[in-house]
């Protein structure tokens, strides 16, 4: 009898926690280690900004305007001679803040909308999901340029009107997963031994639909970091002289064959830093899997 | 199949008039004075009043929601305070721009996607899979505005093949017009093309697995004949409901794409409006899309039944 009642003991003690299986698995998995590599390294240069040897994404030099790349301004110039590395990496601040600080806004007002409908369903679901349906319809970056255009051009309200127009994907991925865990035996459990609502969704619901938020927020952080970049483009974003990737393409659409590292600079990096969320989205979604474990 | 359209034509119009209440009272929130747009230099009360009775302004806000809607179930999207031409004019001038735009980038799209997310799934877990994964990858990482701009470098400014931009009708030179939007419908095409890739390599994976085709590959059939015949007609399905689905996309896209290429179509007219304060054409452009976007949702189900018999039995 013994020997029955240890075996489940021996098991639990055998595999490990779920966070580190998780780990171990994202980090086999060389594309999403590669995304969170280029992912890490912007970040820190973006923090490292205000301290590196540069000169100022602002200061202008009259006497080196439009130079190509060279020992003295590695990526060149731009139109008014200012050094266009040092803008990059002041603009890498405005891109990745932008993307974070979007989702966390869609985030913060998605999740407890969702959570809300799929846990009472009824009317509550339905109206939120009427609502829904309704922003759904409306395509995602005509949404965010409507929304810009009524809050007025600038970074921060580039970065609500992002997070608001991708609050309805959270409010559906949120609902969803609500809907699958209240049916689970243990909710229920809960609900018999009287456990009160909020309880039952912050011990209960909460955590188990965090795994397919931080896939979908991860993703959705490499869809907003190209949406502030459009919405800058389109002068509705990060407002001169401040550095924005997005308004360094949008000038340097004018001096495409003067100066063409204006424009393919800011591009590259655009690119790079939205794939990298790109492989960790994905290389996130295979580690939390559950059909993998 | 009607009383599924039918029911969903009415759970439909609900969330159709939620769209509207919400476009209308969005953009009542627009800062700034319309009239004062539109009187431009001339400031005289007189006037600005006048204009102001004209277009209802003075109104009760719930008065103009319903004096608008009303219209706007007559046809009448207003009149654009810039142009001084109805809305749905301009839509109707832009439209087939943006929709020929759409077209060749959808046709680019599927060329691209559907044959590249087969071959990917059919020799899943070799460097073709993983080549093709790296390029969808990164087709859906590369801004579409950025790779506007280097193509206009690279085909028009460097090689001087294709014009950087400009628009010629197609009903009034074909050929000149496919020429003018084939580097814009590639670049619209791109982004479609990994997510159709991603969708095509997804749905042929499971059916590569199923019962019929490991069936038809013990009947002796050949490789191609269990590809093309048994797999791929299987796995289209999702993927076909999925294109109608990427509609919303293609018209975000089309609104940078527009842009960067300088095309007069209905994505220009989106940002044209905006920083004008063009109150009524961003209310009409932005209801319409929302309709269209909820039909094609409507499409897709009804073709998903369609096409798979077993959801057409429900």
């Amino acid at each position: 009898m013994s020997a029955l009642t240890d075996i489940p003991a021996a098991k639990a003690e055998a595999l490990p926690p779920k966070q580190s299986r998780v780990w171990a698995k994202l980090r086999r998995n060389v594309s999403a280690m590669v995304g969170g590599s280029i992912v890490l390294t912007f970040v820190i240069i973006a923090l490292l900004a205000p301290v590196l040897p540069m000169p100022g994404p602002a200061e202008t030099d009259w006497g080196a305007v439009r130079k190509a790349p060279s020992a003295a301004h590695w990526l060149g110039t731009d139109e008014i001679g200012r050094d266009i590395l040092s803008r990059m990496i002041w603009g890498a601040q405005a891109s990745l803040l932008a993307g974070v600080v979007s989702v966390a806004i869609a985030v913060a007002v998605g999740v407890p909308l969702g959570v809300l409908a799929g846990y009472c369903r009824g009317w509550t679901d339905a109206i939120i999901s009427r609502f829904t349906e309704a922003l759904l319809a409306a395509p995602f970056l005509i949404l965010a340029i409507a929304l810009a255009a009524f809050l007025g051009p600038s970074l921060t309200n580039a970065m609500i009107a992002i997070g608001l127009s991708a609050v309805p994907i959270f409010i559906r991925l949120a609902r969803a997963q609500t809907m699958q865990v209240v049916t689970e035996d243990y909710v229920e459990g809960a609900h018999a031994v009287g456990l009160s609502h909020p309880a039952i969704i912050g011990r209960y619901v909460l955590p188990n639909i965090v795994p397919p938020l931080l896939v979908q927020a991860t993703l959705t952080i490499a869809a907003a970091i190209i949406a502030e970049a459009s919405l800058s483009f389109l002068g509705l974003g990060q407002q001169p002289p401040s550095p924005s990737w997005g308004s360094m393409l949008n000038t340097a659409k004018a001096f495409l064959e003067q100066a063409p590292w204006m424009a393919m600079w800011p591009g590259i990096a655009i690119f790079l830093v939205v794939l990298g969320f790109n492989l960790l989205g994905d290389g996130l979604r295979d580690a939390l899997d559950p059909r993998d474990h | 199949m009607l009383s599924f359209i039918g029911h969903r034509l009415l759970v439909a119009i609900p969330t159709i008039l939620l769209i509207s209440v919400l476009v209308f009272f969005l953009q009542k929130l627009l800062p700034g004075d319309p009239v004062l747009a539109l009187a431009g230099e001339d400031r005289n009360p007189e006037i600005l009043e006048y204009l102001r009775e004209k277009y209802r302004l003075n109104d009760p806000l719930y008065l103009q929601y319903f004096h608008w809607i009303g219209n706007a179930l007559r046809g009448d999207l207003g009149i654009s305070l810039r142009t001084q031409q109805p809305v749905l004019t301009l839509l109707a001038q832009k439209l087939p721009v943006t929709l020929q735009l759409a077209t060749m980038a959808l046709i680019i799209a599927v060329v691209i996607g559907i044959p590249a997310g087969i071959l990917s799934a059919y020799h899943k877990g070799t460097w073709i899979d993983w080549l093709a994964n790296v390029v969808a990858l990164s087709g859906l990482s590369v801004p579409n505005f950025w790779l506007g701009i280097m193509m206009i470098l690279l085909v028009s400014v460097k090689l001087g093949w294709l014009p950087a931009s400009g628009y010629q009708p197609f009903s009034e030179d074909p050929l000149q017009s496919i020429r003018t939007m084939l580097m814009p419908a590639f670049v619209l095409g791109t982004g479609l093309a990994a997510t159709l890739m991603r969708h095509t390599r997804s749905a042929m994976l499971g059916v590569l697995q199923s019962d019929y085709v490991r069936t038809a590959r013990a009947k002796g059939l050949s490789e191609k004949v269990v590809v093309i015949r048994h797999a791929l007609r299987n796995a289209l399905v999702p993927v076909v409901t999925v294109i109608t689905l990427l509609f919303g996309e293609l018209l975000a896209g089309a609104v940078l794409t527009e842009q960067i290429f300088t095309i007069p179509g209905f994505g220009k007219l989106v940002v044209d409006a905006v920083f004008n304060r063009d109150y009524a054409v961003v209310q009409g452009i932005v209801l319409c899309t929302a309709i269209a976007f909820v039909l094609m949702n409507i499409l897709s189900d009804a073709l998903y039944r369609v096409l798979n018999p077993k959801m057409s039995d429900r």
